[in-house]
């Protein structure tokens, strides 16, 4: 227990509560440990040894000792064009996939919302290519969906005056976006659908009372409804996505430590970011909603 | 449901305009069909082509009606052996591993709260937020020095850490959906903590866990970032084995098909049986 050191001795009573409740945080505490201190050591200990290394000129496939260099790695990294170009290829990427597969993801939460037959058919559909493994997803889109010469997206085209187009080369950038929407658009359309399906069916009919189109129904009152909902998508999926685009990234260029310190530098703004979008979700939360 | 309001207006309407929306819910409804035709055609074009010879698979005009083989699974089959094990264990070791660590966790999070529960779990979501491609190089340099290199266990680890965060977030919020007055009545019967999670909120949550434990599944079989650069042979994984089955030069389409198929089946199937707890699972997890 603990020991009172003032003259003026408070009540007893006054004391065994504190330590009652210090005992009661650590009987909290307790199950939170295990999993705290090992995300801390898997997850933070190599952002640290990043950054050491980010200072130290060092090869680890090279067995000179590493030395000191100060600040030349991040000189290096950001003067390299290759590497800030891409930087700014891989946030450019992640947004627009991540905004398109939300507006498509929207667009098909409103429709299986409605009822029709074999409605839950139809989400089975949609839900697949969220369940596809994203390295099978690359290789069939690359090879029989989108090649220049047997491709089915050519020949699909064709109709419109498309001639084996060789997608993937002239329209690179654009093809790995679209596999990444067609991949994520299921996931941003089964948490829409959730908020869609959790929309109190009184006000719905209150709108419809009091006259008012489907349209303005939809923007005034399922819109902010949805809103949590979205924000939520859109932090997932920018998570998600910004860790794929940077690995397309460091096997088409190649990542020093550097970069790599730069690249979480860049990820915690936007992460920062994001974190305010989650917070308001919470917020949204705690007021019952 | 959000459908009964209008079915109530419509019974009130007169019989043109009842029939005009009823050709309009039906035209709403093929088109969707048509949607999400569109959306699984390149799923279903992978099966396809994976059932095709190889001499029919690399066609102008790609060809729709050939004599269907398996040749080209028998093929796949006959190497896949490590690599789905290694698949397997990672997979089945590191979910069990999340949840494992992510239960007492959200209950720290969610029916006693720590102090600061909101800070832990801000921390705990913004791991996710540090790419990994920055940590790789000093992932393998631990590795090497732990002599986890090339481990199954190295793959266990990791793919743990990756998916923990959002697991225990979903947790969490399934332990929120636990009714205070079950609590109540089992504090009242003199029930401790660990008698609490295990006679009132695990049989609740049950449903969640396995949602969550679907959705770790999901990202532990498909990883193919760290597997492939911490990796070689004694852990590769299905998807590396995946990657490594396109060969150079000659017709390889329909075996590509064929492996992509066998690669992505299982989660697939997995993700189809349990179709409803996965909509739960992101749902619930998302917002509560």
């Amino acid at each position: 227990m603990a020991v009172v050191e003032t003259g003026a001795a408070p009540p007893v009573a006054a004391i065994r509560p504190r330590g009652a409740s210090r005992r009661e945080g650590w009987q909290r505490r307790l199950p939170l440990l295990p999993a705290l201190i090992y995300v801390v050591v898997v997850t933070q200990v190599p952002f640290v040894v990043t950054l050491w290394y980010s200072f130290q000129n060092y090869f680890f496939d090279v067995p000179a000792p590493a030395h000191f260099t100060g600040f030349s790695n991040y000189t290096q990294a950001f003067t390299n064009s290759a590497f800030r170009g891409s930087l700014l290829r891989s946030v450019e990427m992640t947004v627009t996939a991540v905004i398109v597969s939300m507006i498509l993801g929207v667009a098909f939460a409103v429709l299986l919302d409605r009822k029709f037959f074999g409605r839950s058919i139809v989400r089975t559909l949609i839900i697949t290519p969220f369940l596809v493994m994203p390295a099978a997803a690359a290789l069939v889109w690359s090879g029989p969906m989108l090649d220049p010469n047997f491709g089915l997206l050519n020949w699909l085209l064709e109709p419109f005056g498309v001639n084996h187009v060789a997608w993937l080369s002239t329209h690179a950038l654009g093809a790995v976006i679209v596999v990444m929407i067609w991949q994520w658009t299921p996931f941003m359309t089964l948490i829409v659908l959730a908020g869609l399906q959790g929309q109190p069916a009184e006000t719905l009919e209150a709108a419809k009372v009091d006259g008012a189109g489907a349209f303005a129904t939809f923007r005034e009152l399922t819109i902010p409804h949805l809103r949590p909902y979205i924000e939520l998508g859109i932090l997932l999926g920018s998570i998600y996505l910004v860790n794929v685009f940077d690995q397309v990234r460091l096997m088409t260029v190649g990542g020093a430590a550097a970069a790599g310190v730069i690249t979480v530098i860049l990820t915690i703004i936007v992460a920062t970011f994001a974190l305010r979008m989650f917070a308001r979700v919470f917020q949204f939360e705690e007021a019952g909603i | 449901m959000t459908a009964t309001p209008t079915r109530l207006v419509r019974n009130r309407e007169p019989g043109p305009q009842r029939f005009r929306e009823l050709t309009g819910q039906i035209g709403w409804g093929i088109f969707t069909w048509v949607v999400g035709i569109a959306f699984f055609l390149p799923v279903l074009w992978m099966l396809i082509t994976a059932f095709k010879p190889e001499s029919a698979a690399e066609t102008w005009p790609p060809k729709f009606t050939f004599s269907p083989t398996l040749a080209e699974f028998r093929l796949v089959f006959s190497g896949w052996g490590p690599f789905v094990t290694h698949s397997a264990i990672a997979t089945i070791g590191s979910t069990i591993l999340v949840l494992v660590l992510g239960v007492p966790a959200a209950y720290a999070l969610s029916v006693h709260p720590v102090k600061h529960w909101r800070d832990g779990l801000f921390f705990f979501i913004s791991t996710k937020m540090l790419p990994i491609v920055a940590a790789i190089g000093p992932l393998y340099v631990i590795a090497l020095k732990l002599h986890l290199l090339d481990s199954i266990w190295l793959l266990i680890i990791l793919y743990t850490a990756m998916n923990l965060p959002l697991a225990i977030w979903m947790i969490r919020s399934f332990m929120l959906e636990v009714p205070k007055e079950l609590l109540e009545a089992a504090r009242l019967d003199g029930a401790g903590r660990i008698r609490e999670m295990t006679g009132v909120i695990l049989p609740v949550v049950s449903p969640g866990l396995v949602s969550t434990a679907l959705i770790c599944v999901i990202f532990a079989w498909n990883e193919l970032f760290l597997a492939l650069n911490l990796t070689t042979v004694n852990a590769a994984t299905m998807p590396m084995y995946l990657i490594s089955s396109v060969p150079q030069e000659g017709l390889y389409i329909a075996h590509l098909s064929a492996a992509a198929t066998v690669a992505s089946v299982p989660v697939i199937a997995v993700g189809w049986i349990a179709q409803r707890s996965l909509v739960r699972g992101l749902s619930m997890g998302a917002i509560k």
